[in-house]
């Protein structure tokens, strides 16, 4: 018995063996057809310092692999999903107008469903051997959708609040709490309108913070859990709406037009998906020193951001040269750095050598970011259903 | 004699620049029944106009757009009557000073406005906390409130130079002075007169530019996300989003809003049309009753202090801009920011703005070129056709300026692909040059027609053929209205925000995709620098039309 097993084992890793040798083969030839090319990659254009790192990122391209990266600066993810199906709907297959798209939940199980990728390629990625990507894990569950290797992740977030320590010293860190605070401080809490993924998210957290049993959430809702698991939700929103800004009859747009408010004096909260966005904006004299964020004391919504290629992308070997680059170790080191990007590093720690991860340990730290009990723990995110009806719930509910 | 050429320039001109609208509208009437093969939903159905129905708040919707377009256009239009009346006599320096407000883009001037009333904005902090005794900011609802209100005030502050604009230009075909003095001999003062006989008749010249307003106010999308009510959105905004959702089973709601928009417009047309018949039995009623009221005196005072107002909003909005971008840690109630710095312009420096810039204003010099090249070719086809007046098709030019450009992206987008332009300089230019024309077209045309046909006709004794009349004597002679017209066009170009977006694919950067996309951002600061210098070139393109018509006087 033993005999074929072991004969087995040996076709096995001579096969791996041989798989590698193709990747290795065929890497290169990705490297080669990249060359030359101008990757068009579609990311959110409203965080100034993503993109500083993705013209660092373009620098970096052009003198390693000879490829030019071009961010399109999108207000909208949506902006980019609109075009790709414009281009289906015209008939067009190939030199598509994107490359790579940051894409999320939602958007990706749309894009994934009408059929609008390319993949799966993360396989092919030489630095996806840095992933944990056992089926469940962070880096291969996108609002717990199985990625199947159709996006690569490129950096971590997760929910805080933040909020002026100069007027709210002791600020509420459960959502049952803040909607005491709330009905304290009438007019000065709100949040992001819940069509965006910030106001959404905001909805969320409250959402897994008050089911009655939060397991229903990694399944898709039926009309049966969706009224069970979000009844308590709304009996706490329609108490905390009449105490919001504008007693709730008007929403920002996004986080940013909410950070906007905080420093103009609107309001006295504002939230994020990426703990050192606040600490960034005190360093340009955008917000108030006495700023702090911090997650929530029973823990807060975090993922991974992920970059996926359209079907039709024209240059589609300079946009995995582009996502491998990312998942580089000095990359995802450069980008964890509080100067440049402050997002947490999406590699598996265990899978990196000394060398690779000593500049993880050498970076600098900084008091306005908040320290790892500020921030709490980690709570994985519901099915991408849950967000879509939230949301259309949310705009019945608050239409006039 | 029958010639050929002219008539085929014509034609040319028109299936080039006019026939994409209509198809693009076809386009997208088709899509928002159901007919969208990427979709599966090839079948004709109501299927979007359904799923439409059923999104919350739409009846609002529409009702804010239809009184925000209706009250902004009117508002607009009361207050350039009070400005042309106070300023008669003075045409010309009302002449000048105008241009650098019809030039400042929509999304800058909303982004300045937005800035300046809110009740945490510049003048809030001017006034508190010594005069208001604010310490935080009351909870107002301005900007964004739910009547629309506060959109409707920066549509009449974008408008009202367009308007006024027009009306200089309409101006010297009426007999002004003989209306005046016959309204003196009959007892009226110049008010009174001014308001019974030249009005009505200055509205009838300018009752096209005035539906364009309407129809552009009814549709504007990046001034309604500045100032705009959110909850729910003006309808256009609401198309767009729509358009733009994650959830991709909103994109068939959405062509049907994008559609919808358009049968808003006309539906604002109606209201309008309906309100001009109402005004003008009033106005009958009102001259036939002759009385030698004060009233129209008062209310053109009104509405000319109203103008200086809205003016001095403007001025106000871009100054704010100026100094955001220089501002380093601004609160509520701080009037001044807490230190002046570059680091706006340094960090905007970084990003590549003056590469930026420089890639606008080509696309722009571009845009205005070919721009103002059709509207001589359409011009000269004309007269060499020997036709005097606009003629039929001519109007077909204003069909752009009256379709809601929401209604056209998708369709437009759809033709760049087969033609296989999409996401290519070429379809942002053609797209730009598509908005450029009527309004070349358009300051051209007055100019073109009232040149005295005395000198050419001299110029064809001396025997000068048709070209060498155009360009040695035509186009010379037109120099001033020439230089306004690229002008015009260039900052018509500049400040296209949805055509340059859908038709570049969002490849093609300008400082006008950026400034709509940081205005959603975080760092205002970063923000007004793109938007200031986003105003500064069509500035600059005015000031320097002037000063080369000037040296043509000189």
């Amino acid at each position: 018995m033993k005999a074929p097993l072991l004969a087995a084992l040996g076709f096995a890793i001579a096969a791996m063996a041989q798989a590698t040798m193709a990747l290795a083969a065929t890497w290169d030839e990705t490297l080669d057809k990249a060359r030359g090319q101008t990757v068009y990659f579609n990311a959110w254009g409203g965080d100034e310092r993503t993109n500083s790192f993705l013209t660092w990122a373009d620098q970096e391209m052009q003198a390693r692999y000879g490829v030019h990266v071009q961010q399109v600066k999108l207000s909208d993810t949506g902006e980019a999903v609109a075009r790709v199906l414009a281009e289906k709907t015209a008939g067009q297959t190939k030199d598509g107008s994107g490359d790579l798209i940051w894409i999320n939940g939602a958007n990706f199980l749309s894009m994934k469903e009408k059929g609008l990728l390319y993949g799966p390629f993360v396989a092919d990625l030489p630095n996806a051997r840095y992933l944990d990507l056992t089926p469940g894990s962070a880096a291969a569950t996108d609002f717990t959708i199985p990625t199947d290797g159709y996006e690569a992740p490129w950096r971590l977030a997760k929910f805080v609040l933040t909020v002026d320590s100069a007027r709210e010293p002791n600020p509420p860190r459960s959502m049952v709490a803040l909607a005491g605070w709330a009905a304290a401080h009438p007019g000065r809490f709100t949040h992001p309108t819940a069509a965006n993924f910030m106001g959404a998210t905001f909805l969320k957290q409250a959402l897994v913070e008050l089911a009655p049993d939060p397991r229903a959430l990694a399944l898709p809702p039926t009309d049966a859990s969706y009224a069970a698991q979000t009844a308590p939700l709304w009996a706490w929103y329609d108490a905390l709406r009449p105490n919001l800004w504008r007693k709730g009859t008007a929403f920002p747009e996004n986080e940013s037009a909410l950070q906007k408010m905080l420093n103009d004096g609107e309001v006295d909260f504002a939230m994020a998906f990426d703990p050192a966005a606040a600490a960034a904006a005190v360093e340009k004299g955008l917000l108030p020193p006495t700023v702090r964020s911090y997650g929530m004391a029973g823990g807060s919504l975090g993922n991974m951001s992920f970059v996926a290629i359209p079907f039709d992308a024209a240059h589609r070997e300079g946009a995995m040269v582009l996502a491998n680059f990312l998942l580089d170790p000095a990359t995802q080191a450069h980008a964890q750095d509080l100067r440049v990007l402050g997002a947490a590093s999406v590699l598996d720690p265990a899978k990196l050598s000394p060398a690779e991860a000593a500049p993880f340990a050498a970076l600098p730290s900084s008091p306005a970011l908040p320290t790892a009990a500020e921030l709490g723990a980690t709570l994985p995110e519901p099915h991408p259903d849950w967000m879509v009806r939230l949301a259309a719930d949310w705009a019945k509910r608050t239409a006039p | 004699m029958a010639r050929p050429g002219p008539a085929l320039v014509r034609a040319a001109l028109g299936v080039g620049l006019i026939l994409p609208f209509a198809a693009a509208a076809a386009i997208t009437l088709a899509a928002s029944f159901g007919l969208l093969p990427a979709l599966g939903g090839q079948a004709f159905g109501l299927d979007p106009w359904v799923r439409l129905l059923d999104q919350p708040g739409l009846a609002r919707s529409v009702g804010v757009t239809l009184l925000a377009g209706l009250l902004g256009t009117a508002l607009a239009l009361g207050l350039a009557f009070g400005l042309v009346f106070a300023l008669r006599g003075r045409e010309g320096r009302l002449a000048r000073l105008l241009p650098p407000f019809l030039a400042t883009p929509h999304a800058a001037l909303a982004i300045g406005l937005a800035f300046l009333i809110a009740p945490s904005g510049w003048i809030g902090r001017a006034l508190s906390p010594w005069a208001t005794g604010w310490l935080t900011p009351p909870d107002w609802p301005v900007p964004q409130d739910g009547a629309g209100l506060s959109l409707a005030l920066g549509l009449a502050v974008k408008e009202l130079p367009f308007l006024a604009l027009m009306m200089l230009a309409a101006l010297p075909r009426l007999p002004v002075v003989r209306h005046l003095a016959e309204g003196a001999t009959l007892g009226y003062g110049a008010a009174h007169a001014w308001a019974g006989l030249v009005a009505p008749e200055l509205y009838r010249l300018v009752r096209l530019p005035v539906y364009a307003t309407l129809a552009f106010s009814l549709s504007v999308v990046d001034m309604a996300l500045i100032l705009g009510p959110t909850l729910p959105p003006t309808l256009p905004v609401a198309a767009a989003r729509w358009l733009m959702a994650p959830d991709l089973a909103l994109y068939l709601p959405g062509l049907a809003a994008a559609t919808l928009c358009a049968g808003l417009v006309a539906l604002g047309f109606l209201v309008w049309w309906l309100a001009e018949r109402v005004a003008a039995a009033l106005l009958r009623a009102w001259l036939m009753r002759g009385q030698r009221a004060k009233g129209s005196g008062r209310v053109l005072g009104f509405a000319a202090a109203g103008a200086g107002v809205a003016l001095a909003l403007a001025t106000l909005s871009l100054a704010a801009l100026a100094v955001w971008t220089l501002a380093w840690g601004w609160r509520f109630p701080d009037a001044w920011p807490e230190r002046l710095t570059l680091q706006g312009w340094q960090s905007a420096g970084r990003e590549g703005i003056w590469g930026l810039a420089a890639r606008t204003a080509a696309l722009g010099v571009a845009a205005s070129l070919l721009s103002v090249l059709c509207a001589i070719a359409w011009l000269e086809a004309g007269t060499r056709a020997g036709r005097e007046g606009p003629g039929r098709i001519e109007g077909a030019v204003w069909l752009p300026l009256l379709l809601p450009q929401v209604a056209l992206m998708f369709g437009l987008q759809v033709i760049a692909a087969r033609a296989g332009l999409a996401g290519a300089a070429g379809a942002v230019l053609w797209g730009h040059v598509l908005y450029a024309f009527p309004y070349a077209l358009l300051a051209l045309a007055g100019p073109w027609r009232r040149l005295d046909p005395r000198l050419l006709q001299a110029g064809a004794t001396l025997g000068a053929g048709p070209w060498r009349r155009l360009l040695t004597l035509r186009l010379p002679l037109l120099r001033g209205p020439l230089l306004a017209a690229a002008a015009l066009a260039l900052s018509v170009s500049v400040a296209l925000y949805v055509p340059t977006l859908f038709l570049g694919a969002g490849r093609i950067a300008t400082l006008t995709t950026e400034a709509v996309a940081l205005a959603s951002g975080a760092d205002r600061r970063l923000g007004a620098t793109y938007a200031l210098l986003q105003a500064a070139l069509p500035l600059l393109a005015f000031a320097l039309a002037a000063l080369l018509s000037r040296k043509e006087g000189a």
